[in-house]
């Protein structure tokens, strides 16, 4: 049954009329048109779907979109202020030229930028630590860990 | 071009209307700019086929490549860039598209640079040399004062884009043979570390893969797959599926049986539904229970000797020092990180297909014949999806969709495959057994060498044939199915680089229980992977640096080049007690790139072993973008080493029961070593293939580190295998 939900994404409420149940990621890509999440594998296994829930990075492909409607969502493209600067997670991500094909960029960018969140500084290893939710099959990984080191010190 | 016509195509967008509207074809761009007008009397022999003078003053390229992740589009706008000496920001280009851009089969087999970039590369210095003469014609300026730069030709005291110039034509000429190339002796942006454009995009979640794509009424799909590949559909009971909510339709062909919703959850609940109702009559077993490796040998094989030359079987039976070994392979899964998708249009007999496709024209053709729909009624427009890797279900999920469309008309159908269907349903890279034997004389040279590996074909790409797709098995007439398929993917990299007077090569091709085609490298992975274990295996037999064993059997000095600069990389590390350094060399399809590699491993107290750090040397001839070469380079090192350490597709005597990220690891953060690469830059040379460079030595260079940290070889992979972490 469809229900009215409201949910706070990207700093600004959008009512939404959806099965309550439905997992938040269809309604991020099909009812808002935020197509920065993707869908990888609808099990939380890899983490292309992340978003940030009140500031920590978190696969949005399982959590019933009724209960991410108790918490402040930040998509990708919530991350640039409001004069289209980038995060200094996305300049570092694109200053390392840290992409092959992308998909799995979102989640990357996210969880870094929750990471940051959390601890500003990290180590290599805590970047390591920090990114094993995320699958990236093209092998940027060793790029990755630059960009997050680079944006840590920007 | 009509400007009529371009406003009403961008008025829309994303181009969604019938193309009966447009005529053959339309195009566009992502972003609906740049919208021209494609000719069918397109020869590739001509300029326009490959480059369009725009009226904002951009240049438009028209590649028939895919964008797969591996920067072909940053590669083709420099080359372009190059010779019309004008900045790749006013460069765009149009990836492969039917009726739109030159038929250059797959984007496949490293490839694109050498044959699409330096397409139009020509195309690009042909049109500078023309518009150049044009201008010098027009103005009656000699040519020797006119400057062309940043799409505007200057000179005297005129000045006109190149739009002006042409005065909207098109250059139709022939390309024929450029006086100079810009990108031999200017270099300006080629061999300039360009970055990509659509990363810009990617971060800020501007750039539409076909995942993204959205249309006015656009309605959701998904599969209901059977429990093997030869199951047939018993009873489906579907009274119940009328209220199920958003249900719109049951497509069921045959054992193909799809569901259509009005959103993408509702389908996916429903596919499930369908799923539960659905009984399944399961067909031929999987051969489980059995190792893999011992059943290939008992299949049927085609047999035949690829390379002979000089007796070699006295020369290994005379020798001194002999030795022999058998590796190999699992099936591998390209893995993509991005299920399968394509959205399908049909309407008034005429089919749109968006796809990730490999082959916009040979998707279109097969699709022809699945569908008994007429070519030219078919327009397939190519839109990146997640990286591939070579052939993975972009054709099939393409032609479901299509059959979807062509049942539900009227309205745009998105597909997106779940994981487990992506895992269990792909094609995977073939297992394969390779057996070495050679025999070294007494200064510790090879004097004798026979190598014999067993294989199924490399690749079932589409075409033409219905067959190749993966819906035509459970479609009610029958299609059959891909027999071996492409057999020249598995001789791939089978006869060493090295300089052996007597050596035979020997093919066993079989035909093997698993859906395969083309994964990255082909054949050449596991060619190469069993030829530089081995060699390293020879070398400690002769008693020689596996380094120097190699040089001593080159005479390629390129080849000595990347060894020679990989052993100075290496030349301060010291492996530590339970680590080891490993090294391998090949040079991909023995005239692509060049590649030279070392992988530092270190085992825990389990015998897991974890790579520290990989380096890297790359010659790929004339470097278009050496940002772009590392990249690929460095992810193929990291692919391969997770192929290596991790990787296994497992099935039950039903299917496949690799199904996500948990039952197939791949490599994740914590698990990625500190790689390093280094090009060598060779500008008089041709370009060279790339992509695949890395894959089978970077996988040697780590068995090889784990002989030099244990003294035990490995040869079968993976090398870590589940089994390990659960000790």
């Amino acid at each position: 049954m469809k229900t009215l939900i409201t949910l706070r994404v990207n700093g600004k409420e959008h009512e939404v009329n959806v099965d309550p149940q439905t997992p938040l990621l269809y309604v991020l890509r099909n009812n808002l048109g935020l197509k920065g999440p993707k869908f990888g594998c609808g099990l939380s296994q890899c983490g292309a779907c992340m978003v940030l829930f009140d500031g920590k990075a978190n696969p949005s492909c399982l959590i019933a979109v009724e209960r991410a409607a108790e918490m402040e969502i930040t998509t990708l493209e919530g991350l640039a202020d409001e004069n289209g600067n980038l995060h200094k997670v996305q300049q570092a991500f694109v200053e390392e030229q840290a992409a092959q094909c992308g998909y799995c960029l979102n989640g990357l960018v996210m969880a870094s930028v929750g990471l940051l969140n959390e601890k500003p500084n990290p180590s290599d290893k805590e970047i390591q630590a920090g990114l094993y939710r995320n699958i990236c099959r093209c092998g940027v990984h060793a790029r990755v860990i630059r960009a997050v080191k680079k944006a840590s010190a920007l | 071009m009509k400007s009529t016509r371009r406003d009403f195509i961008k008025q829309l967008g994303f181009v969604s209307i019938g193309f009966s509207l447009l005529g053959t074809a339309c195009m566009s761009n992502e972003t609906g700019e740049n919208v021209a007008e494609s000719d069918d009397s397109n020869r590739p022999e001509d300029i326009n086929a490959w480059l369009r003078v725009m009226e904002d003053g951009s240049i438009l390229i028209l590649t028939g490549k895919m964008e797969l992740g591996q920067g072909i589009r940053i590669a083709v706008a420099q080359v372009a860039a190059e010779e019309l000496n004008t900045s790749p920001d006013l460069v765009e280009v149009n990836l492969a598209e039917t009726g739109v851009t030159a038929n250059e089969g797959y984007t496949a087999g490293s490839r694109s640079i050498e044959t699409s970039a330096m397409s139009i590369r020509n195309a690009a210095a042909a049109a500078r040399e023309k518009l150049l003469n044009l201008a010098s014609e027009k103005w009656g300026v000699p040519q020797s004062e006119l400057t062309l730069e940043n799409g505007t030709i200057s000179g005297g005291n005129e000045k006109m884009s190149l739009y002006e110039v042409l005065e909207g034509r098109q250059l139709r000429e022939e390309i024929g043979q450029p006086t100079e190339i810009y990108g031999k002796t200017r270099r300006k942006y080629v061999g300039q570390p360009v970055p990509r454009k659509d990363i810009s995009q990617m971060v800020r979640g501007n750039l539409d893969y076909v995942q993204d794509l959205t249309f006015p009424g656009m309605v959701h799909a998904r599969v209901i797959r059977p429990s093997g590949y030869t199951s047939k559909l018993g009873s489906l009971d579907d009274a119940s599926l009328q209220n199920f909510p958003g249900f719109l339709k049951l497509v069921r062909i045959g054992s193909f049986v799809g569901v259509i919703a009005e959103e993408e959850y509702q389908a996916i609940k429903l596919s499930w539904e369908v799923n539960d109702l659905a009984q399944w009559e399961l067909g031929d077993e999987l051969p489980a229970g059995v190792p893999l490796k011992e059943h290939l040998k008992t299949l049927d094989a085609e047999v035949e000797t690829e390379e002979e030359k000089g007796d070699w079987e006295s020369a290994i039976k005379e020798a001194p020092i002999q030795h022999k070994a058998a590796y190999y392979k699992p099936y591998l899964m390209h893995a993509a990180n991005g299920p399968s998708c394509a959205v399908a249009y049909f309407e008034d007999e005429k089919l749109q297909v968006w796809s990730h496709t490999q082959g916009v024209y040979p998707l279109r053709e097969t699709l022809a014949n699945l569908l008994e729909i007429p070519e030219a009624s078919i327009h397939v427009k190519g839109v990146p999806g997640s990286g591939c890797y070579g052939h993975n279900g972009a054709d099939d999920v393409a032609a479901e969709a299509a059959l979807l469309a062509v049942e539900f008309p009227g309205r745009h159908v998105r597909l997106q495959w779940m994981r487990d269907e992506e895992h269990r349903w792909e094609p995977y890279g073939t297992a394969m057994i390779m057996e070495l034997e050679a025999g070294l004389n007494s200064d510790g040279k090879i004097q004798g060498w026979k190598y014999d590996f067993w294989s199924d074909g490399h690749s079932t790409r589409p075409n033409g044939e219905p067959k190749t797709l993966l819906p035509a098995r459970f479609l009610d007439r029958d299609h059959g199915v891909p027999g071996v398929g492409f057999k020249g993917g598995a001789v791939r990299n089978s006869k060493p680089y090295y300089a052996i007077d007597a050596l035979q090569t020997t093919s066993h091709i079989f035909q093997g229980p698993l859906r395969k085609s083309a994964l990255r490298a082909l054949g050449a992975f596991g060619n190469i992977f069993a030829i530089e274990c081995f060699m390293d295996e020879l070398a400690h037999k002769a008693g020689k640096d596996p380094v120097e064993f190699r040089l001593d059997h080159l005479d390629d000095e390129r080849a000595i080049a990347c060894l020679d600069r990989i052993k100075k990389m290496t030349s301060e590390v010291t492996p530590k007690s339970r680590e080891g350094l490993g090294y391998a060399f090949a040079r991909y399809k023995n005239s692509a790139s060049y590649f030279a590699v070392a992988a530092h491993v270190h085992l825990n107290d389990k015998g897991i072993v974890k790579v520290k750090k990989m380096w890297g040397v790359i010659d790929s001839g004339e470097t278009i973008n050496p940002d772009g070469l590392k990249n690929q380079t460095e992810g193929g090192m990291i692919q391969a080493a997770s192929w290596a350490l991790r990787e296994e597709v497992q099935f039950d005597k039903e299917h496949v029961t690799s199904r996500d990220w948990h039952t197939y690891p791949i490599f994740r953060f914590e698990e990625i070593p500190e790689v390093e690469v280094e090009v060598i830059d060779r500008v008089e040379e041709k370009p060279l293939g790339a992509g695949e460079a890395a894959q089978g030595p970077s996988a040697a260079a780590v068995v090889n580190a784990v002989f030099d940290a244990t003294g035990e070889r490995i040869r079968d992979l993976p090398v870590n295998p589940v089994e390990k972490y659960l000790r």
